[in-house]
């Protein structure tokens, strides 16, 4: 089973529930793939702690122009075809700005000289660590690249195949609601937003419940640091008959641990406790969506 | 005119709830809410729209079932994976790259203007605000986030406003790229917790990368007073002036809960501190 955890607003808790729950099922003795898809962020590490092996350098494909065989300043079929101005002529040839590329390859398809040949950008790095008997990877976005979906892609495909088939795989999403989110939750079998009982926390979750009813994806929520503000979360949730899969309560001594890249699970049994029934809800959640009755 | 980017690495370290209390301070200003992926700045100022405008961005591509032969050339060209086995495009994953309108021979594919959301101008109690409303699932927000960053600027120079004060999103990738052209200043939101340490030394890595001076302020002190320590010594070392520590207080929360900014919730407890963090930061901008 793939779980994805995310939340529209950021910090609401949604490393602290993936990490949580990668130990719970760590403990439990079933193999967890556990993957970090907050690229341009990630902060996972810090509380799986898991052991490096091998870094990857991951790519985008963008064009490299061959000035030699390009037909000149009237063809310039490439210049016009992209869509994101990442050519342009330049003096006497064209200029490709390799950060602007998508990478679609669209400027190599069209040249009728053949002069547009693939080099690369760096997206960033994926490396893959353990913890027992987890499986960790994680992306990180090269400072001063924008495009995070693409590295979200990659690091995804290699979790996918250095840990083929685990037991359960937990993915980190990174906040908001838009691309990277979607690159993130793509093949979740179920979601947990997590969200706390805040206005602001309100309202982001209603913008990631509409994207999560959009892609069909089964979810329920979590809400950390119940008690911190008001009801209006609990009521948005029985009104729109949402699951609430549990609860994790505020508290100052939990933010402490988590200010120190603790567990909840390692230093609070209370939480243990309360993780184990998130667990649960989320088996459950996935079997009702497997009966059809998301 | 100057132009001033709220900014912090990790989510949920309180950069609109700053971005709020600091628009309550000073002379109007414009403010424009950059984190179009959720925004909340509008909880809290309770903006009037004055005007609404659609907001397109790149392109989205069609496939015609009528002259769609199934061919599957198109979805073989493809690299983001944008064509379903019906030959139905994927809204989620389409670039707008124009490769399968290139490649098509039967002509099936085409593209086209993508709305990807609004854009509006509003009124607020302490200047005029632009903010924007992304569409569930769409792409692009950076290219909102510099559409309505130019707005705002448009807006602060014919009201010869003095600041422009921009709420930003979490992350370093594109919507935070957006939100950091042309600004003079960025001001970090830290709180001292392992994540947002490490986030926000990234994120000033990046304002590095584009030669922006930044400012600070640690917020949620007392959480980890080793890792407040962390903080300032790492802004001292990177001569980023720490204009103020704001201690970890329920009053963030409570004055969401009454669509207030911290400052007018509690104007002798936090608010104190951010006035005094509104002087040091006008007197930083030369706004006096």
């Amino acid at each position: 089973m793939q779980i994805a955890i995310a939340s529209g607003k950021g910090g609401t808790g949604k490393t602290t529930v993936a990490t949580n729950l990668a130990e719970y099922y760590n403990r439990q003795g079933q193999t967890v793939s556990f993957l970090d898809c907050d690229v341009e962020e990630p902060n996972a590490h810090f509380f799986l702690t898991p052991e490096w092996s091998d870094e990857l350098k991951e790519t985008v494909p963008v064009p490299d122009i061959d000035t030699e065989a390009c037909l000149g300043e009237e063809c310039r079929k490439c210049i016009s075809l992209c869509r994101f101005k990442a050519l342009i002529w330049m003096v006497d040839s064209v200029l490709a700005f390799s950060e602007l590329c998508h990478g679609c390859g669209l400027c190599e398809l069209a040249c009728p000289a053949g002069a547009i040949l693939e080099s690369y950008r760096e997206l960033g790095t994926s490396v893959c660590g353990t913890r027992e008997n987890i499986i960790f990877h994680r992306g990180l976005l090269r400072i001063g690249e924008a495009m995070a979906p693409p590295l979200i892609k990659k690091v995804k495909a290699r979790s996918l195949k250095e840990s083929p088939s685990p037991d359960v795989r937990i993915l980190d999403c990174p906040p908001g609601a838009t691309c990277p989110v979607v690159e993130s939750l793509e093949g979740s079998d179920f979601a947990v937003l997590v969200t706390e009982p805040t206005p602001f926390g309100l309202n982001d979750l209603k913008i990631a419940v509409n994207l999560l009813r959009k892609l069909e994806i089964p979810f329920g929520v979590v809400v950390n640091r119940a008690g911190m503000g008001d009801k209006q979360v609990e009521q948005y949730l029985q009104k729109e008959s949402i699951t609430l899969l549990g609860s994790l309560p505020h508290s100052l001594a939990a933010a402490s641990a988590y200010s120190q890249g603790q567990l909840l699970v390692d230093v609070f049994p209370e939480y243990r406790e309360e993780i184990a029934s998130i667990a649960k809800a989320i088996e459950e959640g996935i079997n009702a969506a497997r009966g059809g009755a998301a | 005119m100057k132009q001033l980017v709220v900014i912090s690495g990790k989510g949920g370290t309180g950069k609109t709830s700053i971005t709020a209390a600091l628009a309550g301070f000073g002379p109007k200003k414009v403010l424009a809410d950059c984190d179009v992926d959720a925004a909340d700045l509008h909880l809290i100022l309770h903006p009037k729209k004055i005007e609404s405008v659609d907001f397109y961005s790149g392109q989205l591509a069609a496939i015609d079932p009528e002259q769609c032969t199934q061919c599957g050339i198109c979805a073989d060209s493809c690299r983001f994976d944008a064509i379903s086995h019906d030959f139905e495009i994927i809204k989620e994953h389409c670039e707008g790259c124009g490769v399968c309108e290139f490649v098509c021979p039967q002509k099936a594919a085409s593209m086209h203007e993508r709305k990807c959301g609004y854009q509006y101008v509003s009124e607020t109690r302490f200047g005029t605000m632009v903010h924007a409303e992304l569409g569930v699932g769409e792409e692009n927000s950076g290219k909102l986030v510099t559409s309505v960053r130019r707005r705002a600027k448009d807006i602060a120079e014919q009201q010869s406003a003095k600041l422009v004060i921009v709420d930003g999103s979490p992350g370093v990738g594109c919507p935070v790229i957006a939100s950091l052209a042309d600004v003079d200043a960025c001001l970090l939101v830290a709180e001292p917790t392992v994540s947002a340490v490490h986030d926000v030394k990234r994120v000033h890595q990046l304002t590095t990368h584009f030669k922006i001076p930044c400012v600070a302020i640690i917020n949620k002190c007392g959480v980890n007073p080793e890792l407040e320590k962390e903080l300032k010594n790492y802004c001292e070392a990177s001569e980023v002036p720490v204009l103020g520590s704001l201690n970890y207080d329920t009053a963030f929360t409570q004055a969401q809960i009454h669509g207030q900014t911290v400052a007018e919730y509690a104007p002798t407890g936090i608010g104190e501190d951010i006035a005094i963090i509104w002087e040091r930061l006008a007197e930083y901008l030369d706004l006096n």
